[in-house]
C-alpha cells in the first residue's frame, strides 16, 4: 500500500504530501516520547502520534518512516510544517484518537 | 576508501535546531551507499547524543569518524558533568525539566538508546568539568 493509498482509505488530512507513492511496509508505531519512536519505529512504518512539535519531522526523518499522522484532530505548529516541507516527510492528520487510527491502519494494511 | 571525519558545533538550549549534525550525517552516509541498518544505527545513537547535549550540558562538539569496518561518533561537551553514570543509564531515568518533556524529550530512553544501537559505547565524565560519550557502530 502506498501513502497516498493511505490518505484515501484513512480519510486522512494532507498536511505535507511529498512522496504519495511511497509504499508502506513497515506497519506501524504509536507513541508521543521522542526516544521510544527513535528506538521502536519501525522503518517505511507510520507513526501516530498528538506530538505536532518541529522534532518530530527530526525523529521522522532519521527512523525512515513512510509517514506521520498526527491524531486526534491535531494539527503541526507552523515550524513542523516548514521542516515537513524542507525535510520531505510525509504529514498527515486524523479526527480519530491513535488507537482507533491504528486499528484502522491494520485493517487497510492486511490486519 | 580513505577515513572521513565529520565535526559538528551542536548550539545548546535550542531544541528546534537539533538533529541537524544527524541529518548530515545521515544524508552524507547515504550518499556513500551505506546499508540503511548501518544509517538508522548511527542516525539513533547521534541523534540521541545532540538531544543530550542540547538540554542538558548547553551544546558541544560532535565528532564522525567513518572508516573502513565501523563509524565512531563521539560527542564532547563541558556542562555539568553525571554524577551517577550508571544511574543514568537506567531506562526511564531522567532529570529533564518539564519544558522538555512537554516537547516529547527526557523520557529516560536516550543512553539507553545510544547503547542499545552502537557496538561499543563509553562514557567519561567529571562533575564540573564535562562529559565525553564514544559509540563505535560496526559495519556489517
Amino acid at each position: 500500500m502506498t501513502v497516498q493509498e493511505l490518505v484515501s482509505q484513512l480519510e486522512l488530512t494532507v498536511f505535507h504530501l511529498e512522496d504519495g507513492g511511497r509504499a508502506v511496509t513497515g506497519g506501524g508505531y504509536c507513541g508521543d516520547l521522542l526516544s521510544w519512536v527513535m528506538g521502536k519505529a519501525p522503518a517505511d512504518g507510520v507513526w501516530m502520534t498528538i506530538m505536532s512539535n518541529v522534532n518530530v519531522a527530526a525523529v521522522a526523518a532519521l527512523t525512515d518512516l513512510a509517514c506521520v499522522i498526527l491524531t486526534e484532530s491535531v494539527a503541526p505548529d507552523d515550524p513542523l510544517l516548514r521542516k515537513a516541507e524542507l525535510q520531505g516527510i510525509n504529514l498527515l492528520g486524523s479526527s480519530l484518537s491513535t488507537y482507533e487510527c491504528a486499528v484502522k491502519l491494520s485493517a487497510a494494511l492486511g490486519g | 576508501m580513505e577515513s572521513l571525519r565529520l565535526t559538528f558545533q551542536v548550539a545548546g538550549g535550542d531544541l528546534t535546531h537539533a538533529g541537524e549534525a544527524s541529518s548530515q550525517v545521515k544524508q552524507t552516509l547515504r550518499k556513500m551507499g551505506y546499508d540503511s541498518d548501518t544509517i538508522r544505527r548511527v542516525s539513533v545513537c547521534m541523534y540521541e547524543g545532540e538531544i543530550n547535549m542540547v538540554i542538558h550540558a548547553n551544546g558541544g562538539t560532535a565528532t564522525v569518524d567513518v572508516g573502513l569496518d565501523d563509524i565512531t561518533i563521539t560527542l564532547a561537551d563541558v556542562g555539568p558533568g553525571i554524577p551517577d553514570v550508571e544511574q543514568a543509564m537506567q531506562a526511564g531515568f531522567t532529570t529533564a525539566g518539564d519544558q522538555v518533556r512537554d516537547l516529547g524529550f527526557g523520557a529516560g530512553m536516550g543512553l539507553p538508546n545510544m547503547k542499545k544501537y552502537s557496538d561499543e559505547m563509553n562514557i567519561e565524565s567529571t562533575v564540573g568539568v564535562g562529559t565525553t560519550v564514544t559509540m563505535v557502530v560496526r559495519i556489517p
